[in-house]
Parts: C-alpha cells; sequence; structure tokens
C-alpha cells in the first residue's frame, strides 16, 4: 500500500485555547481505503508525541517502489486485513499543529516577522488540534467519523473529539491513555523540557535564525521519555546488566569484560542504546515542538472546567467506547483508563474495556500483542461495523 | 450453565428492560440473551482474556476487571440487577462481593454449585470429595474455592441483611422448587437488600 501525504491549506485563523489566533496554517494528512458513498467509514487516526500523519502503508521512491523502511508508525494495526482493515474503512491520518512532519508548525515561516516561528509558536492543546482536525474533515466533506482512535496523547485527542464534537463521533477508541497527567508524569516532561532550554545552542528557541540546533537536550529529552515508555522487566530482559561488547564478539570474551572505571565512558549497553536512541531523535526532531507537544499533554485535563468531575466532563460524550491498556504502563497506568471507564459507566455509556498483561510498558501500545489486535479487530468487526447512532 | 433452559431460568429473574451487571460474564452468552429477549443493557465484567474477546465479538460490553478487587468503580444501585452466575465460588473474598452485589444492584441473582446435592453427599460418605458433572474437578485443583450448600446461601444471606425474594434449585436444566438444597446441583437465589 503505498501513500502519498497530502496538504490542506486553511485561509481561516484558528482560534486556539489560549486566546491567541494561528493565521492561515496548512495540515498535512494521508488516507487509506476508499471513502463510501455515505461517508460513514471514515476513521480518524491521532498521533502521539513523536508521530505524525504518516500511519500506515509505504512511502515511495522516485520510481514507485516502496521505499524500505517507510512503513507508517502504526502500519501493525491498520491496513489492508489488518485489525483497522482499509479494505473497509477509510482511515485519515493528520500531522498536528506545532509538529515538525509538515503542518503548521515552529519551524516553518512566522508571516508577521519572515523568520522561523520558533519559540514564537503559539502553544497549541489537544483541544486546538481537534478543531484543527475538524476543519480537515469539513474540506473532506466527512460529517460524521465512524471511529476516532489513538494511543496515549492520541486517546487523548480521541477523548476529546467525543466531547468537543459528541454528534460526529460514533465510536472512540482509547489506548494507553489517561484522562489527564498525573505530578509524576507533568515532571518527566519538565526535566525533558529543561535539558532542551538550557542546551547553549537553544537560543530562547530561536536557534534556527541562530543556525545551531539544541541537540544535547533533545537527546536527554529522548532518553528520558524513552526509560518512562519501557518497563523494569523489559530493560532488564533487553539489556540486564550487560556490558557495551563492541570490542569483543564471542560470549567467551564477553563474560570477561571487565569494568573500565570510567565516569563518562559508555559502560553498560543500556547506556549504548539510550545515546543512540537520543542522537537518532536529536537528528530528525524539532525542539520546539517537543516543547509544545509535551505541554498539550500537561494542559490536558477536561475535567478541569468541572471542578474535577470527570464524569461531569464526560457527560456530553455520545460515543460507544472501547478503552485499552497495558498492566506494565506505568505512565499512563490501567488506573488511569479505570477512572475513564468508571466516568463512562457513570454517564451510561457503551463501553468495553481490555486490560492487556503485557509486559512492554507503554511501548505496549504500538507493539503487534495478539489479544490486543484480536480485541480491536473484534470491535471493529462486530460493533463499529454495525454503525449506530451518534 | 449456558444452555438455554438454564439461561431461561435466570433470565425470567431480571425484569425486562433492566439494566445489568454481569459479573464473571464468561462469553456474553446470558448478557446477550438478556439484550435480545428482554430488552435489557448493561456490561459484563471478566477477568479472562478468551472471555473477554469472546464477549466484544459478541457486541456486548465488557469490562476486563479482577473482582477481587472489589466492586468499587460503580456505585451504589447503578443497576438494577447485578449476576453472579457461577461466580460466587472461585472468590476469595466471596461475602464481601455478595455484600457488594447487594450494595450496586437493586436486585442481586446468584447461581452456584450446591454441595449438597445428594450425589455429592454420597460421594463423601464414600470417604471422597465429589467429581460430578457439575463439579468435575478433583479436590486439588479445583477453581471452586468457597463450596457452599443451598442452606448455607440461606444463612449467609440473611446474617447479611439480604432479602431472598425467590430461589430454587437447577438440575439437567430443570428447576427444582421441591427439596433443592437435596435434588438440585445448582442453587439459584434472587435477593434485594
Amino acid at each position: 500500500m503505498i501513500v502519498t501525504p497530502q496538504t490542506q491549506h486553511f485561509a481561516e485563523p484558528l482560534p486556539l485555547k489560549s486566546g491567541a489566533l494561528l493565521p492561515a496554517y496548512a495540515l498535512v494528512y494521508e488516507t487509506y481505503g476508499t471513502l463510501n458513498a455515505d461517508k460513514s467509514n471514515a476513521v480518524l487516526i491521532c498521533h502521539a508525541l513523536n508521530a505524525s500523519h504518516h500511519v500506515a502503508g509505504w512511502h515511495a521512491d522516485a520510481n514507485g517502489q516502496p521505499l524500505s523502511r517507510s512503513e507508517g508508525w502504526w502500519h501493525n494495526m491498520i491496513g489492508p486485513g489488518k485489525p483497522v482493515d482499509t479494505d473497509r474503512y477509510f482511515v485519515i491520518g493528520v500531522n498536528n499543529l506545532g509538529s515538525c512532519f509538515g503542518s503548521t508548525g515552529p519551524t516553518h515561516t512566522n508571516p508577521a516577522t519572515g523568520q522561523p516561528w520558533g519559540a514564537d509558536f503559539p502553544v497549541v492543546t489537544v483541544e486546538d488540534w481537534v478543531n484543527a482536525q475538524a476543519r480537515l474533515l469539513d474540506v473532506l466533506g466527512i460529517q460524521t467519523l465512524a471511529a476516532v482512535m489513538g494511543g496515549s496523547l492520541g486517546g487523548m485527542q480521541t477523548l476529546s473529539w467525543t466531547l468537543q464534537y459528541p454528534d460526529r463521533v460514533r465510536h472512540a477508541i482509547v489506548v494507553a491513555s489517561a484522562p489527564n497527567l498525573t505530578a509524576e508524569n507533568i515532571a518527566f516532561n519538565e526535566v525533558a523540557r529543561r535539558a532542551i532550554v538550557t542546551d547553549p545552542d537553544f537560543h530562547g528557541g530561536h536557534y534556527l535564525r541562530e543556525g545551531t540546533l539544541p541537540r544535547r537536550g533533545l537527546r536527554i529529552a529522548r532518553m528520558i521519555g524513552h526509560i518512562t515508555y519501557l518497563s523494569d522487566d523489559v530493560m532488564n530482559a533487553k539489556f540486564g546488566r550487560s556490558l557495551r561488547a563492541s570490542d569483543a564478539e564471542d560470549p567467551a570474551a564477553l563474560a570477561e569484560l571487565a569494568y573500565r572505571y570510567t565516569t563518562q565512558g559508555v559502560e553498560f549497553q543500556i547506556e549504548s542504546y539510550l545515546r543512540y536512541q537520543g542522537d537518532k531523535f536529536s537528528e530528525y526532531f524539532d525542539a520546539n515542538t517537543y516543547l509544545l507537544i509535551t505541554r498539550a499533554l500537561d494542559y490536558f485535563d477536561p475535567a478541569r472546567e468541572w471542578d474535577g468531575d470527570l464524569s461531569a466532563a464526560l457527560a456530553r460524550a455520545r460515543a460507544k467506547f472501547l478503552l485499552i491498556s497495558f498492566t506494565t504502563d506505568w505512565r499512563f497506568s490501567p488506573a488511569r483508563s479505570r477512572e475513564l471507564v468508571k466516568a463512562l459507566l457513570e454517564n451510561r455509556r457503551d463501553v468495553s474495556y481490555a486490560e492487556i498483561d503485557a509486559p512492554h510498558g507503554h511501548d505496549a501500545f504500538l507493539l503487534d500483542d495478539p489479544r490486543y489486535h484480536q480485541a480491536v479487530r473484534a470491535y471493529f468487526d462486530q460493533t463499529v461495523s454495525k454503525g449506530g447512532t451518534a | 450453565m449456558s444452555e438455554k433452559t438454564v439461561m431461561d431460568s435466570i433470565a425470567r429473574l431480571v425484569p425486562p428492560g433492566s439494566r445489568v451487571l454481569d459479573l464473571g460474564c464468561g462469553d456474553g452468552a446470558l448478557l446477550a440473551y438478556l439484550q435480545a429477549t428482554r430488552g435489557c443493557s448493561g456490561y459484563g465484567v471478566e477477568i479472562d482474556d478468551a472471555k473477554v474477546l469472546a464477549c466484544v465479538k459478541r457486541g456486548v460490553n465488557v469490562l476486563q476487571l479482577n473482582l477481587e478487587g472489589g466492586l468499587t468503580m460503580f456505585g451504589d444501585d447503578a443497576f438494577d440487577v447485578v449476576l453472579q452466575i457461577d461466580t460466587l465460588q472461585h472468590l476469595r473474598n466471596a461475602q464481601t462481593m455478595l455484600r457488594e452485589t447487594a450494595r450496586v444492584g437493586r436486585i442481586g441473582i446468584v447461581a452456584f454449585p450446591n454441595f449438597a446435592h445428594w450425589p455429592n453427599r454420597m460421594a463423601v460418605l464414600q470417604g471422597h470429595m465429589p467429581v460430578t458433572k457439575r463439579l468435575p474437578y478433583q479436590w486439588y485443583d479445583t477453581p471452586n474455592i468457597r463450596v457452599g450448600t443451598y442452606r448455607d446461601f440461606e444463612v449467609l444471606a440473611r446474617r447479611n441483611g439480604l432479602t431472598i425474594e425467590d430461589s430454587f434449585g437447577l438440575h439437567e436444566g430443570r428447576e427444582i422448587r421441591s427439596l433443592p438444597n437435596l435434588l438440585a446441583s445448582t442453587a439459584v437465589f434472587r435477593f434485594s437488600s
């Protein structure tokens, strides 16, 4: 399945939750499958922190052949014959505002100054993203979505869809998500942000004007994030206390590998892995985007306007829900999903909840655990396909 | 416990249009049956992955929760009917769960294997724990950790201030209303608090 990103320009400014106004902007998106005649089979996929509109399929090289390693970030879930079957559903992936993967963001030119937006890009929220996505659906002529689906921050957008546009969502699939972030979770985000803004190359967020990139800060931000997306068990199974083996390949030599008694060298495998992940990330991700998206995570809290009463906040929802969490996910723990289930029960919404006993921590939502994928497939086959009222 | 006659006997205890919570709902067959035949709505609670999937495949609402964690997710009188069909005997906190069932539902319906059914008594008289169609496990590997009798439940219900509105035995798909403690392999109680 070869796919080509498309761009939709919007001339009408977007009012943001902060009170600011985003002038003319563009959204980059991809679609998979075919929209049916009555436009009732559209499924919107919302992305999380470091992902994009490229949800499924492959991008093509100059000869029209699939580019190796170009598969979409949720290609194990979405595609022909997959749990979210693009032979039946018209699936839409949208890159969010503030991103660095095509939609208007801080690396683009601020029309007011002719310079890159940088730190002046307005703070965007989950609600703003949903409003922007809704405008794209208007352009595509889609009034009602058969389903909205997302994991983590994408799950927050999914939930927000059911509250902001209750009559436009028939089903909501919320994976490894939460009704808001806990203090510990905000704390991790803050450490990541401090790593970025204290990088001497950050220049108050206007590093592009200075011709630099705050790579050191981004690397550390990514390392911290990566630790929190895994579980202790998985990290121990994958790396344990193994030492870096670059200069010793055979097991016998490995076992005799001695500590080198350095404080700054890479000694353990886990160090090597985290540095590699950090290096890779800092080459393609934008630092201001990282700040913006982690802030959007921090701010999301639909119960806030209801004195913390999540049940009252969710009273507007009309969709049917499928919630999924993973037992070893400590960043978006099952307890947070159960809070959502409880609030939905109090509102007498149709809801199913699967708590998957997977070892992979938060990352599990991107992996292809069969229990997880079978539940999503069954829900689409049995419930989403039956339509229902929105 | 999923034969149609048994489902019928239990379904008759559920007022039409009820909002139902089915604790230990298995593959969701009873909930689907109540929805189809009595216009009920509601949720099943199940811990087993395969059964949760079976429920999703049937299109019934299912919540994957461990009942040993209690029913804190559910408010007082949140449901018209709370079902515990072949569930109570698997729970360590059986008495707490009975009270919780009464708190969450206006009506509680419980069904469990009756240990005082006469073949079970015979087995014990002969010096062995019973192994029957209804209680097919050996004593050392049974998931039924709270074995009780029809009469025991009457005592437990009274002690917890529950009003038994209807009760009967079930055996081979038939309702047993005479000498159920002796003649029925399954005990069924409908109660309110």
